[in-house]
């Protein structure tokens, strides 16, 4: 009996093993490429090639742990934490300023015990939390004008914060992107968001005109010469374009068949911390056309997943959680790619799950785990 | 309130966005299919630029080797001891092993091998022998760098002929300088891949392209000649204390150098190095750069290339050959000599106050009497004599395979009136180098083929196999064979009843002439001695020049300078097979 009845259950609620299959082989993958990317510097600098390898698998091992944890507990249990999370970021946020640890010239993280955790990555699960939670409860407010601009200014706080506080301008901008993403699948209508849209690539187009107007006038920040370094990466070789540059020999150096893993020559220093955010050019380098091609595949088949699970979830709060999620890789993906490609102006980005940062994949495994218990409240035998 | 359903328009929306996330990922698909194909060679390139550094391996200079095989130019296996900061791991370790192998002061090795940079130069030049023992310590951060270095075996002996080369191994003077493009081979490249520090990538290997060593210079220099013949120019010079004193020795049918000697020579494997006396001026100053710079030059020039004379006497030969070629004079023609001569207002004096009397034309050039040849000078005139002049070869360069040859100095035809046309009779009042003087002279005895004086014979490989045969151009017909028969005739008389008896050796025919001429300016009371020998005198094998420039007492060349190639013939003829020696000792007995 008992039996059956497990069988019964197993039958009727769904768990997404092709989500976690994809998961821990860009983990798996991940780890090997960091290894290769990371083994040379690392045994330069701490004299122990698997310095950062070893760094990331406890990440990773907790990470799954975690994972596994959240994936058991029914997400509806987060709903009541929605508040907290939000304030949780924003003291934390605010907290930088007085505890932050600073590494490469910008103040991001908090050492705790001997592990450094970066805030916006937390803050970026709350964000999902949130606004999931604040969009099942305005219903049919958000149509309006007001309830969509309400949704749009509420994670307004956090964004400057983490632009402003840890001078991340990336996190801030993903973040924002994760909120956009959920209010326009919450919202019924196009217009605003074409509208939106349309005003975006409008203004951004404005300000890239008129940094390079500017170009030749002193008093640009370095963002304005970032955005000058990605016009002609060639003419600002020494410094900031420095970085984009080598991206581009790395990846041009890999062609279509690559020149096979380990062999990059571009991680020897070339591609400072090739590690962190600029790890898909090493890929390039090493695996070629192909090898970047099946990663950004892997890639589309999670979003697809992601999709999958988001359309077939029990109810709206759950579809909102995992379109956060969507999100959240979604823009993290297309935003590293378009940087290491030189698409758009270099920002630091990393690659969910591939990239070197611990906090980073401990907190999107735990978006994964989220992703798992809605995909176990599917009803089978309702579709 | 948060279990409202997930409606149809969600579930659209969910799929927009995800097929925009698909768009803008194909998109930059696209991006990457440019950088990684269109763009590929281009980025790759400039990759492999930023990785690979190029470091030149140096190519083996060719060796000289002299006719007997004698390598005279060889190169050395030197070390250069270096250096590198960062790698090395036990600095007391390194000063003290570097102090006590290159013997160098603790001081100076801790200065280099605490200082901070990429590599730093300890010692160059170091012996192969050290450099391998230093590398068997096997020092972390101790480089030991193989180099070649020139060396020349046998020291000062024809230093000025064969020349030295500078730090980068080209060749400064001599030949080293003129076969430069034989000797100095192609050098090769290391490829060496490195990360972004600088330090090579073992895993990459390195790709070589080896160097192609410089190809063997053959010379007719024999260097038991040439050393024989330096001994003797050292010998007249100390004895004579003179300034300096040439010898040139060369097969007058081909125009080959056995030997060229300048004494004082200097050290080819110190070449910067000053004698003591010089390296100081006169006020016991250092010497400016400038200053040292131009003693060096004095040291290192060859003044058998480089300067000009006046000839004298030996010159008669010329103007002998030319007289008797043009018809103004046969051997048997007879002149009256009262001691001097009247050209125009001027009474030009014989050397012998009260005259030779009458004496025929041979016996005029045994007597090396002044009156007799500026009366043959005076019956060409000066458009015929100007024109042997020319036909000798004496107004363009002799082609020898040295850098920097003189050329002669001389009236040009127009200025020549009958006071010129005297004194280029007897060799004066024009300059010529003495390769020119020994280069006419040999035409003039070999037959009436204007050689080139030449060093340079054959290039081969390193193993001997023949690369090129050095050819140098012969003019035919320079005198008759008729006038060169009779020339070789009086100066045979010269030597063994005139004025060159001191040339006369028992038993071998030798032919020659003396001069003693004055240093220019005029009126120094300084003399140049010189004197020109060939031998055998009815075929001549070899002929050499002895110049002694500025002897102290004595300075008639047939008394100071004809000894000299005597006691060279002496000794290179039965060494040359041209004489037996032995059995003209025991006919004797």
């Amino acid at each position: 009996m008992a039996n059956r009845k497990k069988r019964q259950g197993q039958n009727e609620y769904f768990f997404d093993y092709s989500l976690l299959f994809i998961v821990l082989f860009l983990l798996g993958f991940g780890l090997v490429m960091l290894y290769s990317t990371s083994s040379y510097e690392a045994a330069q600098k701490y004299g122990s090639s698997t310095y950062y390898l070893m760094k990331q698998l406890r990440a990773t091992i907790l990470g799954l742990a975690g994972m596994m944890i959240v994936a058991n507990i029914p997400y509806h249990f987060w709903e009541k934490f929605y508040g907290f999370g939000y304030l949780i970021s924003l003291v934390l946020l605010a907290l930088i300023i007085p505890f932050g640890y600073e590494s490469g010239g910008a103040k991001r993280w908090f050492r705790i015990a001997g592990l450094s955790i970066q805030p916006s990555e937390i803050a970026k699960l709350c964000m999902i939390l949130f606004l999931a939670v604040m969009i099942c409860k305005m219903g049919k407010s958000i149509r309006s004008w007001k309830g969509f601009a309400a949704l749009m200014l509420l994670p307004m706080p956090i964004v400057l914060m983490v632009w402003k506080i840890t001078s991340n301008l990336s996190s801030a901008i993903i973040i924002l992107g994760i909120a956009a993403l959920m209010v326009f699948v919450a919202s019924p209508d196009y217009k605003k968001f074409v509208l939106l849209g349309a005003a975006g690539i409008a203004g951004v187009a404005l300000i890239v005109f008129v940094i390079v107007n500017m170009a030749n006038a002193d008093g640009l920040n370095y963002r304005g010469e970032r955005v000058l370094a990605w016009l002609n990466p060639e003419a600002y070789v020494s410094d900031t374009g420095y970085q984009t540059l080598q991206a581009l020999y790395a990846i041009g150096s890999g062609g279509i068949w690559g020149k096979g893993l380990g062999l990059s020559m571009q991680k020897l220093g070339f591609i400072p911390e090739a590690q962190n955010d600029m790890i898909f050019s090493i890929i390039c380098e090493e695996l070629g056309l192909f090898g970047a091609v099946a990663i950004m595949l892997m890639f589309v088949m999670l979003i697809w997943r992601l999709m999958v699970i988001a359309n077939n979830a029990p109810d709206l709060f759950g579809a909102l959680l995992v379109v956060g999620v969507m999100g959240h890789m979604a823009i993290q993906v297309i935003l590293n790619i378009a940087v290491v490609t030189n698409t758009i102006p270099n920002t630091g980005i990393s690659l969910p799950f591939i990239s070197y940062g611990g906090t980073a994949v401990l907190f999107q495994l735990a978006e994964i785990g989220l992703v798992l218990n809605v995909a176990k409240r599917i009803q089978l035998k309702e579709v | 309130m948060l279990e409202r359903g997930n409606r149809t328009f969600h579930r659209k929306k969910i799929t927009v966005v995800f097929f925009l996330c698909t768009a803008i990922l194909f998109i930059l698909f696209l991006r990457l299919v440019y950088l990684m194909i269109a763009k590929a060679d281009y980025y790759g390139g400039k990759a492999v630029e930023l990785h690979e550094r190029e470091r030149s391996i140096k190519a083996a200079r060719g060796r000289i080797i002299d006719c007997n095989g004698q390598v005279i130019a060889d190169n050395k296996t030197v070390c250069t001891i270096s250096v590198i900061h960062s790698q090395i791991e036990d600095p007391e370790l390194v000063i003290e092993v570097l102090c006590r192998e290159l013997s160098l002061s603790e001081e100076y090795v801790r200065k280099r091998v605490e200082k901070y940079s990429s590599i730093e130069r300890i010692r160059s030049n170091v012996d192969k022998e050290v450099g391998d023992r230093i590398r068997e310590y096997d020092l972390a951060g101790v480089k030991v760098d193989e180099d070649y270095k020139r060396y020349y075996p046998y020291g000062s002996l024809a230093s000025k002929v064969l020349g030295f080369t500078g730090s980068d191994n080209q060749g400064i003077i001599g030949l080293e300088v003129i076969y430069e493009e034989y000797l100095e081979g192609k050098p090769g490249t290391i490829l060496t891949v490195t990360d972004a520090q600088g330090i090579e990538v073992e895993a990459a290997g390195e790709s070589r392209i080896e160097p192609v060593s410089g190809g063997d210079l053959h010379i007719s220099m024999d260097m038991n000649i040439q050393s024989y013949a330096t001994q003797l120019a050292y010998q007249a010079m100390e004895t004579k204390e003179a300034q300096s004193v040439s010898i040139i020795v060369m097969n007058p049918q081909n125009g080959e150098l056995l030997a060229m000697v300048n004494v004082p020579e200097f050290d080819l494997n110190n070449p910067y190095e000053l004698p003591e006396a010089v390296s100081v001026s006169a006020n016991g100053e250092e010497l400016t750069a400038e200053e040292k710079q131009n003693l060096l030059n004095a040291m290192w020039r060859n003044g058998c290339i480089n300067d000009t004379y006046e000839p004298g006497s030996t010159f008669k030969i010329i103007t002998a050959a030319a007289g008797l070629e043009s018809g103004v004079v046969t051997p048997a023609s007879t002149f009256s000599c009262p001691g001097f001569i009247v050209v125009e207002d001027r009474k030009i004096r014989c050397h012998k106050v009260g005259g030779h009397g009458a004496e025929d034309f041979v016996l005029a050039t045994m007597n090396s009497c002044n009156p007799v040849f500026i009366t043959v000078g005076l019956r060409m005139g000066p458009e015929i004599f100007y024109r042997y002049f020319e036909q000798f070869g004496l107004l363009k360069r002799t082609g020898v395979d040295l850098p920097g040859e003189a050329g002669t100095i001389m009236h040009s035809l127009e200025n020549i009136g009958d006071v010129e046309l005297a004194t280029i009779s007897f060799g004066q009042s024009f300059q010529i180098t003495p390769i020119q003087l020994l280069t006419t002279a040999a035409s003039i005895v070999n037959g009436g083929k204007r050689v080139t004086p030449h060093f340079g014979v054959k290039i081969t490989d390193t193993e001997g196999n023949l690369i090129e045969t050095l050819e140098y151009p012969v003019e035919e017909g320079i005198v008759s064979e008729e006038t060169s028969a009779t020339m070789r005739e009086i100066l045979e008389k010269v030597v063994s009843e005139g004025g060159g008896k001191n040339a006369y050796i028992e038993g071998v025919r030798i032919g020659g002439k003396t001069a003693t001429s004055q240093t220019l300016p005029r009126g120094s009371g300084q003399y140049i001695a010189s004197f020109i020998g060939f031998a055998p005198a009815d075929d001549p094998q070899v002929i050499a020049i002895a110049i002694i420039n500025r002897p102290q007492g004595t300075y008639y060349g047939g008394q100071i300078a004809a000894p000299i190639v005597r006691q060279l013939f002496e000794n290179i003829l039965p060494y040359l097979g041209i004489m037996d020696y032995n059995g003209d000792v025991i006919e004797e007995e």
